[in-house]
């Protein structure tokens, strides 16, 4: 069964021949002339004081807390979802419509905390 | 055949020859993309877009990559050298892998011209696609500019705030296909193709579509007006290039995985061998529909993107994979 997985080597070769090759040859193609002003960050404008270092909103944190969630349930409801049609019992449908109750509680949870809410 | 077990295996040279002609034929078929969205855009502007590069400006895709292979490399002096050289290869890498996954012919009456057919197709295709995320967030974090930084964090958010609801709308098929391989989810769809039943489905998919693979009106990780280039701002050449041409790549999965789950994937009219033929028609019918949305739609705001995300498509999906569920069950 694992052989079916082979195709895969041969698409990330190609991949990695492509991408590596669309990341080099302007190194070996192009001009090199570079000087003080082409390797400074983009600023439009202004003078440009940007630092390795960046802050960012606490809401961007918020949202990955978030995707880590329902993100879970997507792929625990994934095996279920398989099943559901062969199976066909009410025990299994139940089961899932607890779950996704459950998860959409929690949703509204944060909701109402106004998590949602971008700022 | 439950579970989507596979049990058609072929010899190896086989399966080398079907990716590297899959490969070649999407390579030949994007370039001629990035032409046809400028005519087209033209055109629904009343304008000409690019004639001047051979007849009708056909041969623009090789004028731009000629332009591309001639620029100076730099970086800025606060990149991180390696992250910043590799993220392009990142996206690359992503698009043609999740390119594996799309089914173009059948097994029983063509050649079965697909990369892969594994049982957990659709998780495959998740894996992968989700991937070229480091490559975006790399792109930004490591080119050492505010505008970058930005722009990268905004795709962050944008991706994973609509990958949950992607994932959703591709459950309710799955419920009813009762299999994730691609092949087994296509000849489900004999009798009826699955947009019609999952039509829901299939418009939380699209919109999904339009947001991870950062198309009009959800481009705003590349929002000209607030953020120059977004992720792609310090970089020039063909390493801009990359990210153009993942654009595209990106775009002909998400297609090609619509066309597999909704519209019936190899199946039409006419002698088994035309099936390869029909994929890539209905992949290119919904490409121009890409390309009409952008034409047509203005970019939403930020806040309007996440809160049509989490407060309308998430609960909208899940919603479908209930009743999905309830239906499948009863029926």
């Amino acid at each position: 069964m694992l052989q079916s997985y082979l195709p895969i080597l041969v698409f990330a070769t190609l991949g990695i021949l492509v991408g590596g090759a669309f990341v080099l040859l302007n190194g070996i193609i192009g001009p090199r002339k570079p000087n003080k002003v082409k390797i400074e960050p983009y600023e439009c404008g202004l003078p440009s004081q940007v630092q390795r270092t960046f802050r960012f909103g606490v809401s961007f944190y918020m949202l990955a807390m978030l995707f880590i969630l329902f993100d879970i349930e997507v792929v625990f409801l994934y095996p279920v979802g398989v099943l559901v049609s062969a199976a066909g019992s009410i025990f299994l449908l139940v089961e899932i419509i607890i779950f996704v109750v459950l998860l959409m509680t929690a949703l509204v949870f944060v909701w109402a905390r106004g998590a949602l809410d971008w700022k | 055949m439950l579970l989507g077990e596979v049990d058609f295996v072929e010899s190896t040279g086989v399966m080398v020859v079907k990716s590297v002609l899959i490969f070649i034929g999407v390579f030949l078929i994007v370039p001629v993309l990035t032409v046809v969205e400028r005519k087209l855009i033209g055109r629904f502007q009343a304008r000409y877009g690019p004639n001047r590069v051979g007849p009708g400006g056909v041969m623009q895709p090789l004028a731009d990559v000629g332009k591309l292979l001639g620029k100076q490399v730099f970086r800025p002096e606060n990149a991180i050298a390696f992250l910043y050289a590799i993220a392009p290869g990142l996206v690359i890498l992503s698009g043609i892998l999740t390119l594996a996954i799309i089914p173009f012919g059948n097994v029983e009456d063509g050649v079965g011209l697909y990369g892969i057919d594994v049982s957990i197709g659709v998780l495959y295709f998740f894996a992968f696609s989700s991937f070229a995320f480091y490559g975006l967030l790399l792109a930004g974090w490591a080119s050492g500019s505010k505008y970058s930084f930005l722009g990268a964090m905004r795709s962050a958010a944008q991706l994973i705030s609509y990958e949950v609801s992607m994932g959703l709308a591709l459950l309710g098929v799955v419920m009813m296909a009762g299999s994730l391989s691609m092949t087994s989810i296509v000849e489900a769809q004999g009798s009826i193709w699955y947009v019609v039943p999952q039509f829901v489905g299939f418009l939380i998919f699209m919109i999904s579509g339009f947001a991870e693979t950062n198309r009009s009106p959800f481009d705003l990780p590349e929002a000209d007006a607030e953020l120059v280039q977004g992720f792609q701002t310090e970089y020039g050449g063909m390493r801009f290039g990359s990210f153009l041409l993942a654009e595209y790549l990106e775009m002909f999965v998400v297609s090609g995985i619509a066309v597999t789950f909704f519209l019936g994937g190899w199946m039409g009219p006419g002698p088994p061998w035309l099936d390869p033929v029909w994929v890539v028609v209905k992949i290119l019918s919904l490409i121009f529909v890409f390309i009409w949305v952008r034409a047509t739609l203005p970019r939403v705001r930020y806040d309007q993107l996440m809160s049509l995300g989490w407060k309308v498509m998430l609960p909208l999906a899940t919603l479908n994979v209930l009743v999905t569920a309830i239906l499948v069950t009863v029926l």
